[in-house]
């Protein structure tokens, strides 16, 4: 009887662990190999320099770490600003208020849109020349402020950084919003009829039970943020010099522009495993406040 | 304790605000939105010159024209099938996983579980080329189902844990009360679990569409052949390596966003009912 | 490549009327994607009768190297090599590898260039009138041109556009600058890593782009412009200047038929050597070895490269000619691109290439001096460094 139920709870994950084995850990296994060798990705001979190319990694390649930081800078930005603006977007939205169908619609825009577009409109807002972020400055009477956004250095990984969460908040949004429908709203009305205002009802009710969510969120925004980079290809191609490089941008200048399959290999492994030590942080993180709150 | 007058006053003020609030950020959405409709009612010469948002000619024809020079047909009817069966596919095959990960005991749940967290977070460059070897190999390659196995792989791990954490957050009441009647575990997955787990599925279901909707590197990799593209590969038509036909590429980019907005607002109307539906189904 | 379908698809058809052969061509966007897939098929034994590869030089030794390139030589030298003879020499030299070269790949000639393309300095004619200057009379010396500069800023208008967020397209200006302040041999003795890039030549080179910076010459965001980004604001008579490709030819027209430009040489700097621009590489076709359809493919391309269907490539897409019987026969719009084809210089043609590290430190070190973080001497002592790592690394 207990075999069998212990058997039957394997279906349920046997058709994901199929799926998973043959299509991500196969080439896993080949990449994470391929990580110990200096290859070109086209000829047969493959060089085998052991942990050489993490040992350079670690060691030498300076514009690597400096591109883990400045993803790390998007991502704390995304993690507090994006995520903010999602969470009082979709508590907005849970309430009971007018026109709020049409901003839950409006939104996600953002997210659905094509990356070409974005890009063409931000480089119009933010052109440093022609842009209408420059002349609405001017208008307003701080003509010192203007300034060419992406490509001055002082200011273009935060602009990027707050492109990206206009470009992302949509997730942050949709899921809260899921999330705060799955409070029961007869808790809300017991604490009406309790007499607890507006504040102590999003303490004691709201929040604790959109912890998980929020923890959810937050590790869908690490991962999503550090990993992006399509936004970064189409405003600045990771420049001016190095400002707006990040990891997958590095990764992929190994793989096509010097032709180092290998290193990109370790440098995707190695990267890998920061994202999983951030997720980790994340997660303790958010356990600490669950337990303390 | 306040007047109800003043009360009220301040409830107005603070609707108010908050409406503002919404409304600048609403804006800032629709801004490129609107741009790209107009756009795509311009010609090549007046796009950038004339930066009007209400365009001097509306030259509707480049709908037409994008329809027909990108041979959206096709690839519009390969799009809907390759969305329609990962995203299926996923709902069943992740939603299976996340329940069990949420509620069954077996041995190596932990592992399991953290293998698939692993794989959300280590992004394999280069796995095309893996992919594109292996599926050689397994004679998928070129085909519409290894797209979609592929697919489904890259776009699992991700539904599992969205779906794990919301199935933690679920009451097990209904789902106890379902097993004393004598339901079995897949029926209680499917006939009360999912039920209840409507606005996250919404969310699964979102994610997974647009993923796949915009996806075009795979595709570009693993096809050959023309009649197996999907939708993106329209767009490229339009997109040269020194010319892009930005009215018709604008032209594309509206009918291809459509259907996913589409979606969005079919979902969203589960998003928001979800669980007030499910609390009265026990 | 997408922008030439209808007109690959018109000389299919054209062939097939001719000879019976069915050829198709499949064109693909955005170029990333495509290398990939030409990589992952090449992995799979799966490339196609005919193919292209976008990368550098050394991707190119290493397809054949890994024998999937067929060697054209003899097809090119049959019939007293009178197929080799009608190609540009300059086009043809970057699908050759010479005896002796530094990729170690047998000798050849391994690639079909099917068009050809220049870089130039171009000026908008307009803007040079409200500007007070001859619109007939590019600036000739660098003074000239910094003086222009300055003029640019007085008038608030916007300087030169590029696309020099991708390192590339600064490199290039660079390399124009290397090569006619110290000439060729001394460019390649660097490459040969017998010259510092701490050399005062190049220092100076880099200090160009400083005075070019400073002068005002630059438009805002030069730095992190991508290519048709750049394009744009050229077309539509935002700046005076623009560094772009001969393609460009076909982009303005489309955006705007009326713009009235020209096209001038890298103003000069110093008298030893001429100046330099870069050209030569446009598309290149390659045959699979291991096609079984080999004798077909070539025929093809025999026939894809002759007189009458170079003429309608070019005419149908605004490209520069590979055959060199029709370079007389071009537009005017594109005869001005041709014509300084005598002063183009590519690295594919040098037989010697440059550790593409290196290169990615060139172009980002200019990109640091032209927002005034680094100097000219701290660029050219970290290039070094690079430089000498990676011949470290090589000879490990």
């Amino acid at each position: 009887m207990k075999l069998k139920s212990i058997l039957e709870n394997y279906i349920f994950v046997f058709p994901a662990t199929l799926i998973f084995v043959i299509f991500y850990l196969i080439p896993f296994i080949w990449v994470f190999q391929l990580g110990l060798y200096e290859w070109d990705g086209i000829v047969p001979a493959k060089v085998f320099v052991g942990l050489g190319n993490f040992k350079e990694i670690l060691f030498e390649d300076r514009i690597w770490w400096d591109s883990m930081r400045n993803a790390g800078y998007i991502t704390l930005i995304a993690l507090t600003l994006q995520n903010t603006l999602a969470f009082l977007l979709a508590w907005a939205c849970d309430r009971q208020m007018r026109m709020k169908n049409f901003y839950r619609v409006l939104f996600f825009i953002p997210p659905v849109l094509s990356e070409v577009v974005v890009g063409l409109v931000w480089q119009w807002i933010l052109d440093g020349h022609y842009g209408l972020l420059n002349g609405w400055l001017t208008y307003a009477g701080f003509p010192a402020l203007a300034r060419s956004w992406l490509s001055d250095p002082h200011t273009a990984l935060t602009t990027v950084a707050i492109v990206h969460c206009w470009k992302g908040f949509g997730w942050g949004f949709l899921i809260f919003l899921a999330g705060l429908q799955t409070i029961p709203r007869e808790l809300y009305e017991a604490a009406r009829v309790d007499g607890a205002n507006a504040w102590s009802t999003f303490k004691n009710i709201m929040l604790p039970l959109m912890m998980p969510v929020a923890a959810l969120v937050a590790i869908l925004t690490i991962l999503g943020t550090m990993q992006g980079f399509v936004m970064i290809i189409a405003m600045t191609d990771g420049g001016p010099a190095y400002h707006t490089q990040v990891p997958v941008l590095r990764i992929l200048a190994s793989m096509r522009g010097t032709s180092r399959f290998g290193y990109a290999c370790a440098q995707g492994i190695s990267f890998g495993f920061i994202l999983v030590a951030l997720s980790f942080i994340q997660y303790r993180f958010s356990r600490w406040t669950r337990d303390s709150a | 304790m306040m007047k109800p007058g003043l009360y009220k006053a301040k409830r107005i003020i603070i609707n108010i605000l908050i409406h503002l609030f919404l409304i600048t950020v609403a804006v800032s959405c629709i801004v490129p939105l609107g741009w790209m409709v107009s756009s795509s009612l311009k010609t090549q010469e007046t796009i950038f010159k004339d930066m009007s948002f209400i365009p001097g000619e509306f030259h509707f024809e480049n709908y037409v024209l994008a329809w027909r020079e990108g041979g959206f047909g096709r690839y519009f009817l390969n799009s809907i099938v390759y969305t329609a069966s990962v995203v299926i596919g996923i709902i069943i095959v992740a939603s299976l996983a996340a329940y069990a990960f949420s509620r069954l005991r077996f041995p190596g749940r932990r592992i399991l579980f953290l293998m698939f967290m692993g794989a959300m977070m280590i992004p394999i460059p280069g796995s095309f080329v893996a992919l594109y070897v292996l599926l050689n190999k397994l004679h998928l390659r070129n085909t519409a189902l290894g797209y979609i196995v592929c697919m489904i792989s890259v776009g699992l791990s991700a539904s599992i844990f969205l779906l794990k954490t919301f199935f933690d957050k679920l009451p097990r009441e209904l789902e106890d009360a379902a097993r004393i009647d004598g339901a079995s575990k897949l029926g209680i997955w499917w006939h009360v679990a999912m039920p209840l787990a409507r606005p996250v599925l919404a969310v699964v279901v979102i994610f997974n569409a647009l993923n796949v909707w915009n996806e075009y590197v795979l595709a570009m990799i693993l096809f050959d052949s023309k009649n197996l593209m999907p939708l993106q590969r329209a767009l490229m038509v339009f997109q040269g390596e020194f010319l892009t036909n930005y009215p018709l590429l604008m032209a594309g980019l509206t009918i291809t966003a459509l259907p996913i907005i589409l979606v969005y607002l079919l979902m969203q109307k589960y998003i928001v009912k979800g669980v007030t539906a499910g609390a009265t189904f026990g | 490549m997408t922008d030439r379908r209808a007109a690959f698809d018109e000389l299919a058809r054209r062939y097939e009327a001719r000879s019976g052969v069915q050829v198709k061509f499949e064109l693909y966007a955005p170029s990333d994607a495509y290398a990939q897939k030409v990589r992952a098929a090449a992995q799979g034994d799966n490339l196609p009768d005919i193919f292209g590869i976008l990368g550098e030089k050394q991707d190119f030794a290493s397809f054949i190297k890994a024998g999937h390139i067929l060697d054209l030589t003899p097809s090119m030298q049959a019939e007293a090599g009178s197929w080799q003879q009608s190609f540009v020499p300059k086009a043809l030299a970057l699908n050759e590898f010479p005896a002796g070269n530094s990729y170690g790949v047998t000798p050849g000639i391994y690639a079909v260039p099917i068009d050809i393309m220049t870089i130039q300095m171009l000026f908008n004619k307009d803007l040079f009138k409200q500007l007070g200057l001859d619109p007939e009379q590019p600036p000739q010396t660098f003074a000239e041109f910094l003086n222009i500069g300055r003029r640019i800023k007085a008038a608030g208008m916007q300087g030169l556009v590029s696309g020099w967020g991708e390192v590339w397209m600064v490199n290039c200006l660079a390399n124009n600058f290397a090569f006619h302040i110290m000439g060729r041999d001394k460019v390649l003795a660097t490459i040969r890593g017998e010259v510092p890039y701490t050399d005062s030549d190049w220092v100076k080179v880099f200090g160009l782009f400083k005075e070019m910076q400073d002068s005002g010459l630059l438009a805002d965001g030069v730095v992190t412009m991508i290519n048709k980004n750049a394009e744009r604001l050229f077309a539509n008579g935002k700046a005076v200047f623009a560094f772009n490709g001969s393609w460009c030819v076909n982009v303005y027209k489309g955006m705007n038929p009326g713009l009235n430009y020209g096209v001038m040489l890298p103003p000069r700097i110093a008298d030893k050597y001429p100046v330099s621009i870069w050209g030569g590489a446009g598309s290149s076709f390659m045959v699979n070895t291991r096609s079984p359809k080999k004798a077909e493919a070539v025929a093809f391309l025999q026939w894809l490269t002759a007189r009458d269907q170079q003429l309608y490539l070019s005419g149908a897409t605004m490209s520069l000619p590979a055959n060199k019987d029709c370079l007389a026969e071009i537009p005017e719009a594109l005869n001005r691109f041709a014509r300084d084809l005598e002063l183009s210089t590519h690295p594919n043609t040098w037989g010697i290439a440059e550790h593409p590290q290196v290169l990615e430190a060139l172009g980002k070190g200019i990109q640091s001096i032209i927002i005034a973080e680094k100097t000219p001497e701290q660029v050219a002592s970290e290039v070094r460094k690079v430089k000498e790592r990676q011949t470290a690394r090589r000879r490990q």
